[in-house]
């Protein structure tokens, strides 16, 4: 053998085993998680819209400073809409961005005065007036939520409270138990989006509804 | 001229070495990758700084084993020797040595963190180290080599 045909042979040989550990890896990965983390999955008094009788819950953890989320806002709106009753959102705080920590607690401060969705539609609609390189800026999310119908005084305080502090601290510790490295991340009825991806996120949630209905 | 040429192709030696410093980056970088992009790990500042020095490895080897060229372990050696620090940091930041105020790296994906460890002790930037030393190795071991083999042509003739 010359040392062409073992190069050649070796590189195949190695790229055939990455791929097979690719595959392997891949089948082992369960579609589910384990059931002693399930209650990390939902909190009570979670923002969430689709009705409470929906038989099928999309959990997305999110950051509003993060644009992916952005995008899949509309996107997730359309699904509840489009499967009016069937599909329930909730919505749990990934604040990955510096800086975003403070402003999912305006977030929830919000949500205690029902303004959740007004509030993160406003802050997802304007990412690029408060985030800049990445890195929230509290103070012009929190200006631009006073914009909306909200008690401002309210507002100061609850956002700073320890109440809402360990909210947004138990949100967080369900994203690490739960492995949440990335936002947005999706778990439908339990099960996580493996494969990050618009239309793998229909899939997953019509295989539910098949199932649910 | 020809002699040397002749006397290289019966001692394949200093192309073996290589040969297994090529095997080493490509291993390395297809594991690096598998756990960044398929188990999907984050990749902190200091990895990135070893794939810097580790990546290019597997394009620039096999240009100097076909033909056989030994200068490319001048090339090499201070891509080598830049990440065997970096790792030699980063295993450092991992076992705690490193205080933390030292540490580069952005908020959300600490350097120090480990997420995967086999048999105790041989976490990512342990194996990065490993890597790095071997490859600086095997480029040393295919200088000397070639070398031996040129200075015996020389003076055969």
């Amino acid at each position: 053998m010359n040392n062409k045909t073992i190069f050649i042979s070796v590189a195949a040989f190695i790229g055939v085993i990455f791929i097979a550990a690719v595959g392997m890896y891949k089948s082992q990965q369960s579609s589910t998680i384990a059931s002693d983390k399930l209650p990390a999955l939902e909190r009570i008094g979670a923002p969430s819209k689709g009705g409470k009788q929906a038989k099928v819950t999309i959990v997305e953890f999110f950051d509003p400073a993060c644009g992916t989320c952005s995008q899949f806002y509309p996107l997730i709106n359309n699904l509840v809409k489009k499967y009016q009753g069937k599909v329930n959102v909730v919505m749990r705080y990934a604040p990955l961005h510096k800086g975003s920590d403070d402003v999912v607690k305006m977030l929830e401060a919000a949500h205690h005065q029902g303004q959740f969705w007004p509030a993160l539609e406003l802050l997802f609609a304007n990412q690029q007036r408060w985030v800049e390189h990445h890195v929230s800026n509290p103070n012009s999310a929190l200006a631009g939520i006073k914009t909306l119908n909200v008690d401002h005084d309210q507002l100061d305080k609850d956002w700073q409270s320890s109440k809402i502090e360990k909210i947004v601290a138990q949100d967080i510790q369900d994203g690490q138990t739960l492995k949440v490295r990335a936002t947005p991340q999706f778990f439908v009825n339990g099960k996580p989006l493996v494969v990050f991806g618009y239309e793998e996120l229909v899939s997953l949630v019509e295989q539910e509804i098949a199932e649910a209905y | 001229m020809n002699n040397t040429k002749t006397a290289v192709a019966e001692n394949n030696t200093p192309w073996n070495y290589l040969f297994f410093a090529w095997i080493f980056a490509t291993s390395g970088t297809l594991i690096s990758l598998f756990f960044s992009e398929i188990v999907q790990l984050p990749v902190c500042v200091l990895c990135w700084y070893q794939r810097i020095a580790l990546y290019p490895l597997v394009i620039m080897l096999p240009l100097a084993l076909f033909p056989f060229d030994v200068s490319i372990t001048r090339y090499a050696s201070p891509l080598v020797t830049f990440g065997w620090f970096v790792a030699l940091f980063h295993v450092l930041v991992v076992a705690g040595i490193v205080p933390e105020a030292a540490q580069p790296c952005v908020k959300g994906i600490p350097c120090s963190e480990s997420h995967f460890t086999l048999l105790g002790f041989i976490n990512i930037p342990v194996m990065s180290l490993i890597t790095f030393s071997l490859l600086g190795l095997l480029l040393f071991l295919a200088k000397k080599s070639y070398i031996q083999t040129h200075n015996k042509t020389l003076n055969r003739t």
